[in-house]
């Protein structure tokens, strides 16, 4: 029930990314990452996607290497929103959306088992009545939503979600943070890369902080979204509070020197 | 099956009808025209029927089913609504071996000159391969496409410019143009089967194609093994352009504008593009060769030059619609 990986090197055009990390996630909690840009958090994601090979170490999911899995097999465990929406052509929403059975569905196309899985997902993401609009006539909000949509219709155990709230409005950052917690509560894993402090304390049940291609603190969000830690991770000071609602409140306040 | 999806099969439907009754005008039209009630006679007509329109009419089908299927995967591949065939640099070897063929005079021998172009298409996908590397980077590969259709066209150029007699030049420059004049049913044999086998090839890319839509990254994690969609891509293109251009030389164009054509009625999926536009390319160019025969021309106009015409407009009518939106 677990997603771990141990000693990861990862050097790319002689530029060490990532310098023997280990960790292990856990399935019915959300781990966000956090860090400054260029701490390795997006190459570990897609280390853990099976999208790059690391130099050294090992990634398990339940003690099976991800890299001796078949391609669909992986892709059917663990599935990934990339950081940046890239979308080519002009699709559907439902079929955008149906994409995500493709680690599923045979060289026949989908069967009624995928197609009651795209319909799950589209009703998770509020986007059934958005089935028949064409993607790139999308709202940002919308997107977020089809493209979450996409990796949920696949059921993977593990969904990796590199900045989904880059370019979301407030609002539609809640939405995809829920619907994101709700996936954990469901008994999967969650590991999303955020930016926004608040957010990442918000939502994570743990959190993982990464600087310069290693691991600076990991463990419960009140352990590790604490000042010091802040200070090192981002070189800010940061002021941490607690809002009307009981939520925290991680603010950063200014530059340290 | 991704290719042959429940809302495409009207839009097949439609084109499969227009290619058969294109088919059948294409057998009538010609210098001599030919009524359904003489095909099957014994006489000089049937003669003409059975030995060059059908021959040529079932050419000009496969190969503008091949263009338009190779055009649409490469267009999916790339990601790109402008690329088309000729960017792997596969027609430009092709032609390179064929026209070898013809400054050496071994074109004499009537099946040498596809065999030279074949050979030729298949050293353009080796070193296609070789040039762009395991990596299956786009970029690499587009690269790699870029050099070798640069290399093929200025050896061809050199070929025309070194040619032995001027006979030699003539020979080598009309066949560039392309054309389904003359051709028998031995091209038939040669070009039909090699494309029957591209086209599987570029029929499996359909569900990695449609992958490819969400980007690389996402592909990738959902299964999609970039270097054996290469692969195939690579072989479909090669097998289908490379028998294309060595039964008819360069037809251009048919691979680019014919999945635009389609792609807005086909839902702009890839792989649902894939059918549609092997229909599409198929009745494109058999109407652009009945046309081209009852031209009134002195000599008959080339078949290559047809469509390039055609492709000027065509682009003409594009940039004006992108101005509008732009505006």
């Amino acid at each position: 029930m677990s997603l771990a990986f141990e000693n990861i090197s990862l050097t790319l055009r002689n530029r060490k990314i990532l310098d023997d990390v280990s960790g292990l996630f856990k399935r019915g909690r959300v781990t966000v990452i956090l860090g400054a840009n260029g701490a390795g958090k997006s190459s570990l994601l897609s280390c853990l996607a099976g999208l790059r090979q690391p130099q050294t170490g090992r990634i398990t999911v339940d003690d099976r290497s991800i890299h001796e899995m078949e391609g669909k097999e992986r892709g059917r465990l663990i599935g990934l929103l990339p950081q940046r929406p890239d979308i080519h052509w002009n699709i559907d929403v439902k079929t955008v959306v149906g994409l995500g059975r493709l680690p599923h569905s045979g060289r026949w196309g989908m069967n009624a088992a995928d197609h009651e899985a795209v319909a799950r997902a589209m009703e998770t993401t509020d986007c059934t009545g958005l089935a028949e609009r064409k993607v790139l006539r999308l709202s940002g909000g919308e997107l977020g939503r089809v493209l979450l949509g996409r990796v949920l219709a696949g059921e993977p155990q593990w969904l990796l979600a590199d900045e989904p709230l880059a370019s979301l409005d407030p609002a539609h950052q809640f939405d995809v943070l829920d619907k994101l917690k709700n996936y954990a509560a469901a008994g999967n894993g969650v590991v999303i890369v955020l930016h926004d402090l608040t957010q990442a304390a918000r939502c994570a049940d743990d959190i993982m902080i990464m600087k310069d291609g290693a691991i600076l603190a990991a463990g419960s969000r009140d352990d590790v979204i604490v000042p010091d830690i802040m200070a090192q991770a981002y070189g800010v000071e940061v002021q941490i509070s607690t809002s009307d609602n009981g939520e925290p409140l991680v603010v950063p306040v200014r530059r340290l020197r | 099956m991704s290719w042959l999806d429940r809302k495409t099969l009207w839009l097949n439907g439609v084109l499969l009808i227009g290619l058969i009754v294109t088919m059948l005008l294409s057998l009538a039209v010609g210098k001599v025209w030919v009524m359904p009630s003489a095909w099957l006679g014994d006489d000089l007509s049937a003669l003409i029927i059975m030995e060059l329109r059908v021959p040529r009419t079932i050419l000009g089908a496969a190969i503008g089913a091949a263009l338009g299927m190779a055009g649409a995967t490469m267009q999916g591949y790339l990601r790109n609504p402008l690329a088309d065939p000729g960017v792997f640099g596969v027609s430009a070897s092709s032609a390179l071996g064929a026209v070898t063929s013809l400054y050496f005079g071994f074109a004499m021998t009537a099946w040498l000159l596809p065999v030279f172009a074949l050979i030729g298409a298949g050293i353009g996908m080796a070193l296609l391969t070789l040039l762009a590397g395991r990596s299956g980077s786009l970029i690499l590969f587009t690269l790699a496409g870029v050099i070798l259709s640069s290399l093929a066209g200025s050896l061809t150029s050199l070929m025309i410019s070194l040619a032995p007699t001027p006979f030699a030049t003539t020979e080598i420059v009309t066949w560039l143009m392309g054309a389904l004049t003359d051709r028998s049913w031995d091209d038939v044999k040669l070009a039909v089967p090699i494309i029957a086998i591209g086209m599987l090839f570029l029929i499996a890319t359909g569900r990695s194609l449609d992958a490819l839509t969400l980007g690389e990254d996402a592909a990738r994690s959902m299964g999609v093994n970039i270097l054996h969609l290469q692969w195939f891509a690579v072989i479909g293109v090669g097998l289908t352009v490379g028998a294309s251009v060595a039964a008819a030389g360069i037809i251009g164009f048919v691979g680019l504008i014919v999945p635009h054509l389609v792609r807005p009625f086909a839902g702009h999926r890839p792989s649902a593009v894939l059918l549609p536009s092997a229909l599409a390319g198929a009745l494109l160019l058999v109407g652009a060769d009945s046309a081209v025969r009852i031209l009134p021309s002195v000599s008959e106009l080339r078949l290559g030059i047809a469509m390039s015409l055609l492709g000027a407009p065509f682009f003409m009518a594009l940039l004006f619609k992108m101005r509008r939106e732009l505006n």
